[in-house]
């Protein structure tokens, strides 16, 4: 409930200091830099989906005539750079991370405020240079989102430009990850040790350690990409002397420690919201808070499982192969933690909790079907085909993009002050996960029958299941637009949420939904865990 | 926030910065170590052609000039505005003249025919093309960072003069020269001593 004192003060998204447009612009309030990334995001979510649906439309015999096959293949790289680039690795970090990160800490803003607006202006121009490569001239990138070489330094399609966008991007998650690993170590209120800190905060530090450590490899890439077409340098170029599978190496130090951070974050998201709607301590804090770390590490070291096929030595597969089974401990634990902590919890059900739900049980299979073409005669078979596009789905948007969604809908109140209709979010729901693992769930089987991915036509006995996967896009597409609308919906129409609407306890619910500017009147005395939850029931 | 907590945060942040600097040269060191493993006689050749004596005196006048900022730096910590420009200039300077003498290397091995594309490379063992690649692409590189540490150094030389320069931001530039500094110390053997 909104106390008299809360309810005097001016909410973040009324701030008399900034108004207008120029207000935003402008702002170095770490929660309108939030906003600004989710209003971005969510429109490149929407594009990228877009065009998936068409993907999927034109395995249809119907739609066939709808693209051309150099079409689908820029469609391809398209979805894949926008939702992994602009979507799912900045996604939790910049938004959540961003307007939660001070407040769960109990601090007034980020470190470095001016640095914070620079990286939202740098993950703007990357993503305006990326899309105009759609546009302009040579016509839209055609590589799929990994740029392999040799092929992306002789096709005549933009890549460069396209490159070069994503080089801006990383410049953004660099900053941005300096800024939260400074943040999380000098601006903690009194008393806040990290063994205090919430879980979703440890999921943040860790994961900016791997956008400090990894990205640069991932820029300094794609320069040699973009010299290699320009000049023509030849580190790449087997013609000249240069190796391939060195660009491949390269490629994955980053982009495998990617992907975790873009699941370790949402980790932490699902370990806030579960602790709330148990009305319990989180099982195995500690365990939780390691295991983050550990993924980070490990996770860092398995970046050839990507190159079974490519012609690595067999003592590098093995090696590689033993180490990617090995990630999959630290995720058990943060699974078996999870479910612990529902064990005999005094369970509320919301519509955060249904997401955070989905997100344990689609993240499993994206894990297990990880392990299972992390084994090196299964691979050989798997390689390429639609299983791997159904497990990254698994693991990025089953896991990663539900754990955003869920976030969201449990930050929502807070972020906007407003409640949305539970209803609807039920509502979208059903078509959400039954499309998902209709979708998904058939890419891995027709991957297994040897579905090529990426391929534009398709033989006759695949068709029935390309059929039955694109009916699962059109359920999925349907759920995600009832949500967003909901959402929308409830941003102009909704309830007032009240500070806390979901009985939690962390410092971000002891403050007024929206959050004043300056976030807190007096900077909070720590003398507890976070997750120290009343006697009785809320 | 206190001065000096903005100070400690300050310098964790720098940090922070120089680390994904190195890792952005180490994806180069790596591609450097792959190849070189693979035509040891081809790199061996090709850094015959190297001009030592050059890479020698840019060494000594980029370590200068990394003693210059550390001494400027402490100038200001003592307060003598005007021994800390001084210093700050002369750091200028001595960068001018590291680009200048790598203009003129530069400018050699293009009229030699020894860059990327070039007819004459074309015809050199794989190898000495890879080495002359790579050569282009990490002095190159090294070069635009050298830039944009002048562009700093300009930066706080104009600060010094208008009295507004805080040591700990002289300082984080500093660190940012010593960083430029020190790969060029791997550069060094890498690519002139390589024969």
């Amino acid at each position: 409930m909104n106390s008299p004192a809360e309810a005097s003060q001016a909410s973040y998204l009324a701030d008399p200091s900034g108004k207008g447009l120029r207000g935003w612009l402008l702002t170095v309030d770490h929660k309108r830099i939030g906003v600004l990334y989710l209003l971005a995001m969510m429109s490149f979510f929407v594009v990228a989906m877009s065009l998936g649906f068409l993907m999927r439309l034109v395995q249809l015999t119907a739609f066939k005539g709808l693209v051309s096959a150099q079409t689908y293949n820029a469609l391809f790289t398209v979805h894949g750079v926008i939702m992994i680039f602009l979507f799912v690795i900045p996604g939790l970090p910049a938004v959540f991370g961003n307007f939660l990160l001070p407040i769960l800490i109990g601090a007034r803003d980020v470190a470095f405020p001016r640095l914070n607006l620079a990286s939202w202006y740098f993950f703007m121009a990357g993503a305006l240079v990326a899309l105009a490569s759609l546009f302009l001239g040579g016509g839209a990138p055609d590589t799929g989102w990994t740029f392999y070489v040799p092929f992306s330094v002789r096709t005549t399609t933009n890549v460069s430009l396209a490159v070069f966008g994503v080089f801006l991007l990383g410049f953004s998650s660099m900053l941005t990850g300096i800024n939260f690993i400074t943040t999380t170590h000098r601006l903690r209120a009194p008393g806040m040790t990290f063994f205090r800190l919430p879980l979703f905060v440890w999921g943040l530090y860790a994961s900016a350690w791997v956008q400090v450590l990894a990205t640069p490899i991932l820029a300094i890439t794609l320069v040699l990409v973009i010299l290699e077409r320009l000049f023509g340098v030849g580190i790449f170029d087997p013609s000249r002397g240069g190796d391939p599978l060195l660009y491949q190496h390269l490629f994955w130090i980053y982009s495998h420690p990617a992907v975790y951070i873009m699941i370790v974050p949402a980790m932490g998201a699902i370990s806030e919201i579960l602790p709330t709607f148990a009305q319990r301590t989180v099982f195995g804090y500690k365990a939780i808070a390691y295991s983050s770390l550990a993924i980070a590490g490990v996770g860092s070291l398995v970046w050839g499982h990507h190159m079974f096929t490519s012609g690595m030595s067999d003592a590098a597969n093995v090696i590689f192969s033993l180490l990617t089974m090995v990630v999959a401990i630290p995720s058990a634990i943060k699974v078996f933690n999870w479910v612990s902590t529902l064990y005999r919890g005094a369970i509320d059900f919301q519509p955060p909790l249904l997401f955070a739900l989905t997100f344990i049980v689609l993240f499993c299979i994206g894990g297990l079907t990880g392990v299972i073409q992390g084994a090196l005669s299964v691979n050989i078979h798997l390689h390429d085909t639609y299983w791997i596009v159904g497990h990254f789905h698994y693991v990025m948007f089953g896991g990663a993009a539900f754990g955003f969604f869920a976030a969201l809908l449990y930050w929502f109140p807070k972020m906007f002050g407003r409640m949305y209709s539970r209803a609807w979010i039920y509502a979208s729901w059903f078509p959400i996960f039954i499309g998902f693992n209709m979708l998904y769930g058939g890419m891995l089987v027709l991957g297994v029958m040897g579905m090529p991915r990426r391929y534009y036509a398709h033989l006759p006995r695949f068709h029935a299941m390309h059929v039955e996967v694109t009916v699962g896009s059109w359920l999925l597409v349907l759920g995600l637009l009832i949500y967003l609308g909901t959402l929308v919906y409830a941003l102009f129409r909704g309830e007032r949420a009240g500070s806390n609407p979901w009985h939690g306890v962390t410092l971000e619910w002891r403050i007024a939904s929206p959050p004043p500017p300056d976030n807190f009147a007096e900077l909070p005395v720590i003398t507890t865990g976070p997750y120290v939850f009343p006697e009785g029931p809320p | 926030m206190s001065e000096e907590h903005d100070a400690f945060a300050g310098r964790l942040g720098m940090w922070l910065f120089l680390a994904t600097e190195v890792v952005l040269f180490g994806g180069l060191f790596i591609a450097y170590a792959v190849l070189r493993n693979r035509y040891p006689a081809d790199f061996h050749r090709a850094g015959a052609a190297m001009e030592v004596a050059l890479g020698l005196t840019n060494t000594v006048v980029l370590l200068t000039s990394s003693l210059t900022v550390a001494l400027a730096t402490d100038a200001l910590r003592r307060g003598l505005r005007l021994r800390a420009q001084g210093f700050l200039a002369a750091s200028l300077g001595l960068g001018l003249v590291f680009l200048g003498i790598k203009g003129f290397e530069w400018a050699a091995k293009f009229h030699h025919g020894l860059y990327p594309k070039a007819a004459h490379l074309a015809t050199l063992p794989q190898g000495e093309q890879v080495f002359f690649g790579l050569y282009f692409t990490m002095t190159g590189l090294h070069a635009v960072h050298v830039l944009a540490g002048l562009a700093l150094l300009a930066a706080m030389l104009a600060m010094a003069r208008r009295g507004t320069l805080r040591a700990i931001v002289l300082e984080n530039a500093g660190l940012y020269w010593h960083l430029v500094d020190i790969i060029w110390i791997f550069l060094l053997p890498l690519f002139y001593l390589a024969a």
